[in-house]
């Protein structure tokens, strides 16, 4: 009983108390909701120097297999998010919609850093780079830097697990609206 | 060889050569019709024996393009710089690519970029930007394309 009152901020459930015990109550969209945010499985795909800074994420010393992000998919079709980690040119472009195209739903997105957000250092006098990756895909979270610190991307990948555990769509967080 | 060693020998080759120095590596100006046959001797010169070809690029200085060579001696440890000015509206050069195999692929490189024709070139065409892109240079100063550039 003791465990499930502790980690009730986390595990979406209300206890029933009952003479001998309690009953544990739940939807069960919350609790895919929660199952789904704690194994987010990551696809390996980096074009610049902030995949260099995503590897030092997967490394021991920030480690975010802590929350779940451990298995980096070298397949789209068995990733559920992908971390935009560097520049989109426009030949990189198509590449991008293919494998965003070719991972199942639920999937998620993050654009991880300057160039992913907006074209960054290359917004300016360039003939090939994607001024953002929101113009290819929906993001989901974006992430400051250049490129952003480890604690950056974990913020940014704890912010993505929030959000899916809310159950809201793009649209409702957009709009306020429950 | 250090540098003033090289300017000596390089000198020898080729008489209306100039030099600049003050860099770690002695750079050799030269005209565009004395490049190919310098290039040829620095390569087959026994005491210089510059057989790798490490860089090649170009520069856009919006009076006039300057191609840049660097080549090294893997023997003797020795670097030097080639400089060829060009000019800007007909950039034309003798290639590179019998002398220096790598030539080929940097040449396709500068061409697509910079519009620089290599004469004799074995298979002057795009190397990485797609179709369509023939004539149009995006590395040069000058260059405009108003749907996926935005100008500071």
């Amino acid at each position: 009983m003791a465990y499930v009152n502790d980690t009730a901020s986390q595990f979406p459930v209300q206890v029933h108390e009952t003479p001998d015990g309690g009953i544990v109550l739940s939807k069960l969209d919350d609790v895919i909701n929660w199952a789904r945010s704690n194994s987010l499985w990551p696809l390996t795909f980096a074009t610049s120097c902030c995949g260099i800074e995503m590897m030092a994420v997967a490394s021991a010393k920030y480690d975010f297999s802590r929350f779940g992000f451990e298995v980096a998919r070298a397949s789209p079709r068995q990733a559920d998010v992908i971390i935009i980690a560097g520049t989109i040119v426009n030949k990189m472009a198509p590449v991008l919609k293919r494998l965003y195209d070719q991972m199942p739903d639920p999937k998620y997105v993050i654009a991880m850093g300057a160039c992913a957000i907006s074209g960054g250092p290359f917004f300016y006098n360039t003939y090939s780079v994607v001024k953002g990756a929101d113009h290819i895909i929906p993001v989901d979270v974006y992430v400051a830097g250049c490129p952003p610190r480890p604690e950056a991307l974990l913020h940014a990948l704890i912010s993505l697990q929030q959000k899916i555990k809310s159950g809201l769509t793009r649209e409702q967080i957009k709009t306020g609206k429950d | 060889m250090q540098n003033d060693e090289l300017q000596a020998n390089v000198s020898q080759l080729l008489t209306t050569a100039t030099f600049e120095e003050g860099g770690d590596w002695l750079t050799v100006n030269v005209g565009a019709d004395e490049l190919l046959p310098l290039a040829s001797q620095l390569r087959d010169d026994q005491a210089l024996t510059f057989n790798y070809l490490f860089c090649l690029t170009c520069i856009d200085w919006k009076t006039h393009l300057t191609m840049v060579y660097h080549l090294t001696s893997t023997q003797y440890r020795h670097s030097l710089v080639l400089k060829v000015k060009l000019d800007r509206d007909r950039p034309a050069v003798e290639s590179l690519a019998f002398v220096w195999r790598t030539a080929e692929f940097h040449e396709r490189e500068v061409y697509e970029l910079f519009g620089v024709d290599f004469i004799h070139h074995p298979d002057l065409r795009l190397l990485i930007l797609p179709d369509g892109w023939e004539g149009k240079n995006p590395l040069r100063k000058d260059f405009e394309d108003p749907i996926n550039m935005i100008r500071l």
